[in-house]
């Protein structure tokens, strides 16, 4: 009887490590286990781009038979962060944000830019211009048809306004980069980027018409996975673990938040007391006549260090508070997915406790249970790459994104520097020069 | 009396020049914040220093139990000292009334010059760490500062150098109070007081009196205003750099639920934490600069009491003279027979009759007799009056050049002060962002 329930997997093993066996199905490794995208599923999963067959990033058909090329399939596709030139074969860019003035809205739209060599693609290059309504839109489609994948984040929607300018150049810019992270992720993604929302987006003239002629092939699609009412047993520890780790990173974003939130505070108040040193100063200079122009000068200092405390505020609002609450967003959807595995999971389960004490039933086991096995193990299959991949994302964009936040501290301190240190001769210079008169 | 051309300045103790001001952390040393002029007799004698200061309890006027802090004064003769033997130098403990009371007795009895100012007495223009409590040691030890600086100050002080009461004080411990009454200084302190206090309107001041008490309220005004940004400035800088801290400890909880970027969470964090504590002694070096402020601030107070007082002594002149005049113009009309201003003696005569001859000539003499003596006044008046803007003048003006001299350092170690906080900044945060680039 396959085991039911979990396995005592150690929890530490969230990275591309050796691959393991998957709880629900005992004995069997994941390099034995057909690709979702391999010839042989293509009946379980109508409409998905492994219709026309599967092809390698480089243009090669992958063969499926042996069980060496299932494993290097599988490493060649949790190495998408890595990959070279060469082995891709999708490149996009968001780019030339433009802003459009109607009588009923104002709003952005960027050039979305596709080199493909790709036969799912008619042609070799695109050029689009879409809007964030629509990258919304494509977001959401793939949640839906990839309900087994783990969709990257999209910059947050809404803006408070009055407290960020949504057409100030750089949140506009801000956006962009987020944007075009996005589609580099799908692109980059060996699922996603052959999903045919994704095509449409990229290529469709008017996205509009497209978006509704989706809406109603694929609406069987999604009901496929939405089972309800199952309950799980017990979440097997490896996906247990990757829960527990989002609900405890999902609390560290919560006060990183807050406390980012707190610094801008204290340092708009502070730039409200630097901004009336300089007049002050000013105000004095005015009746003095020797100490005229230090004082002018301390002035003038004070107005530099303020202009340079308000750029790094705006930036930490624009953009690093932005990001984090990306990421608090994208975890949700991400949870949502743990959920949705886990009633897969125990959908199976159900079914397969009814066969089992049917005694007159013996293997092989009724076709509808066999497709929920295989059903658990795709979708466990998918998570576990795609959590990797998104280790790796997370990793990079936090490491950008802390970067980022000391470059900002760097750069206000140095432009500080620089007016301090102009200062400071002038001062002594005219010093000196008193010394030599007197 | 002092020569047209002021003494080379020579700084009298080591002062944080641009080089060493980034190196040496000299929170707890001692340091004085002015240039002092070697050139007076009594500082080519002795060296003045006020080297501790310690808390002292005992009963008070009205007997009633009192702690209160005194301040060490430390002379030595300068000969000594530049000899290699530094003997033990003569010392006396003084409390900060004393302190108070010579600065009173300075400032009667030379109304002509710009006595140096106190530290202040209560803690003013604080921001919140900063406690206003006397008994702070924080407090205090700033205070012990502030009375080396009043000390050299007038050490370095031409005419004041040279007063028996100011070596008394640095000399003798007991039996210095009793002396500074019997020069009977008290009486003169409260007509002093009166006078300055009193209004009255001059009619030829010295311009250029007036526009230094005008320059006295304008520095005062703008010294003031200074110092109460900095305080509510000093106070968000605070929250600034602390709040980073608590980056620290989050990192630290975070990195304990990462694999690859949990070594360099943790380490940015210690960093994030060294920012938050360098807040600290930042905020002490621009305290220093808060005091040499507040001298000033002090200071234009002290020029404004010498202005006030060229104003009575003018009045005092403008009030004789007029008295004069009046009086030679009643012996006119007694004279002549004939009433050319209006006086009710003048309309009671006509009312009641005129005087006899005898009575006529009695009056006559008193007004001669006052008239002379009101020349003679006079003459002393204006004589006063002259000396007083002369010496005055000449006192203005060498504190003039105190002043932009003093005033430019402060700026320029204050200039000093924040370069090195920015380079600190840079260093720190260049030190995390090592630590996020290894994530």
């Amino acid at each position: 009887a396959a085991a039911l329930g979990t396995t005592d997997e150690p929890t530490s093993a969230m990275s591309a490590g050796a691959p393991r066996s998957l709880a629900s199905s005992g004995q069997k490794s994941i390099q034995d286990i057909c690709h979702p995208l391999s010839a042989e599923e293509s009946a379980l999963n109508p409409g998905s781009a492994a219709d026309t067959g599967l092809i390698l990033p480089n243009g090669t058909p992958v063969d499926t038979s042996s069980l060496a090329s299932s494993s290097s399939l599988l490493n060649r596709l949790q190495l998408d962060d890595d990959l070279d030139g060469e082995t891709r074969d999708l490149f996009v860019t968001v780019e030339d944000p433009k802003k459009h003035v109607s009588t009923m809205e104002t709003y952005i739209t960027y050039r979305v830019c596709t080199k493909t060599t790709r036969t799912e693609f008619d042609l070799p290059e695109y050029s689009v211009r879409r809007r964030y309504q629509d990258f919304d839109w494509l977001r959401n489609k793939l949640e839906e048809s990839q309900p087994t994948h783990l969709i990257p984040p999209l910059p947050e929607k809404f803006v408070m306004k009055g407290v960020v300018d949504r057409f100030s150049e750089e949140f506009v810019e801000t956006r962009r980069k987020a944007l075009d992270k996005f589609l580099k992720r799908v692109a980059d993604h060996p699922v996603l980027s052959f999903n045919e929302h994704f095509n449409a987006f990229l290529s469709a003239k008017d996205l509009n018409k497209r978006q509704g002629l989706a809406l109603l092939t694929k609406m069987g699609e999604s009901v496929k996975y939405v089972t309800g009412g199952y309950k799980l047993r017990a979440r097997p520890a490896e996906f247990a673990a990757m829960g527990d780790y989002l609900d405890l990173f999902t609390q560290k974003m919560g006060t990183i938040d807050r406390i980012a939130q707190r610094i801008i505070k204290e340092q708009s108040e502070f730039l409200m007391e630097l901004r009336e040193y300089g007049p002050v100063y000013s105000s004095w200079s005015s009746f003095e006549e020797d100490l005229h122009d230090p004082l002018e000068g301390v002035s003038g200092c004070m107005s530099n260090c303020s202009s340079a405390l308000e750029e790094l505020t705006e930036d930490m609002s624009e953009d690093f508070l932005p990001v984090l609450r990306e990421y608090v967003l994208y975890i949700e959807s991400m949870k949502n997915v743990l959920k949705k595995r886990d009633q897969v999971q125990a959908e199976y389960e159900t079914k397969l406790e009814a066969v089992v004490f049917r005694e007159d039933k013996k293997p092989p086991v009724p076709s509808d249970v066999e497709k929920c096995q295989d059903r658990v193990e795709c979708f466990n299959a998918d998570l576990k790459a795609d959590w990797d991949r998104w280790e790796n994302n997370k990793r990079q964009d936090f490491r950008q994104l802390l970067t980022g936040m000391a470059d900002k501290n760097i750069q206000h301190y140095e432009k500080c520097l620089a007016a301090w240190e102009s200062l400071v001769p002038l001062l002594q210079d005219k010093q000196e020069a008193e010394g030599e008169t007197s | 009396k002092q020569d047209a051309s002021p003494p080379p300045r020579v700084p009298c103790k080591p002062m944080p020049t641009k080089n060493n001001l980034l190196d040496s952390r000299q929170t707890k040393e001692k340091r004085s914040f002015c240039m002092v002029e070697k050139g007076t007799s009594l500082l080519k004698k002795m060296e003045i220093s006020v080297a501790e200061a310690e808390k002292r309890t005992g009963k008070n006027a009205v007997n009633m139990q009192e702690t209160y802090t005194v301040y060490l004064i430390e002379t030595r003769p300068v000969d000594a000292a530049s000899e290699g033997t530094n003997p033990v130098p003569d010392s006396l403990w003084r409390r900060y009334s004393e302190f108070e009371l010579l600065r009173n007795y300075l400032l009667v009895t030379y109304p002509f010059l710009v006595v140096p100012p106190l530290p202040e007495k209560r803690a003013e223009f604080v921001w919140h760490k900063l406690s206003a409590d006397n008994m702070d040691p924080d407090f205090v030890e700033r205070r012990r500062v502030g009375l080396e600086n009043f000390l050299l100050r007038v050490a370095s002080h031409p005419d004041l150098s040279s007063d028996k009461i100011f070596y008394s004080f640095l000399t003798e411990e007991n039996g210095w109070k009793e002396t500074v009454f019997e020069t009977g200084f008290q009486a003169k302190a409260d007509s002093r007081l009166k006078a300055l206090n009193a209004t009255f309107r001059v009619k030829n001041p010295d311009k250029r009196f007036a526009e230094m008490k005008h320059y006295g309220d304008e520095l005062q005004s703008v010294i003031s205003q200074l110092l109460r940004v900095r305080a509510r400035a000093a106070d968000r800088l605070y929250g600034v750099y602390k709040v980073h801290g608590n980056y620290g400890r989050v990192f630290s909880e975070w990195s304990a639920i990462e694999k690859e970027m949990g070594d360099g969470l943790q380490s940015a964090g210690h960093h994030m934490d060294a920012y938050a504590a360098s807040v600290d002694d930042i905020l002490e070096e621009e305290e220093h600069y808060a005091d040499q402020l507040k001298e000033y601030l002090f200071y234009a107070d002290a020029l404004r009491a010498v202005c006030r007082k060229h104003e009575l002594t003018q009045y005092e002149l403008e009030m004789a003279a007029q008295d004069l005049t009046s009086k030679k113009q009643q012996r006119e009309e007694l004279a002549t027979g004939t009433i050319r201003t209006f006086s009710l003696k003048g309309v009671t005569s006509k009312l009641f009759g005129q005087e006899t001859p005898e009575q006529r000539e009695a009056k006559l003499k008193m007004l001669e007799t006052q008239i002379e003596e009101g020349e003679e006044l006079v003459k002393e008046r204006n004589a006063e009056c002259e000396e007083f803007v002369k010496s005055a003048w000449v006192d203005i003006e060498r504190f003039k050049e105190q002043k932009d001299h003093d005033l430019r350092e402060a700026l320029i170690s204050y200039a000093i002060m924040q370069i090195s906080m920015c380079k600190k900044g840079i260093q720190v945060w260049n030190n995390a962002k090592e630590c996020f680039s290894k994530m």
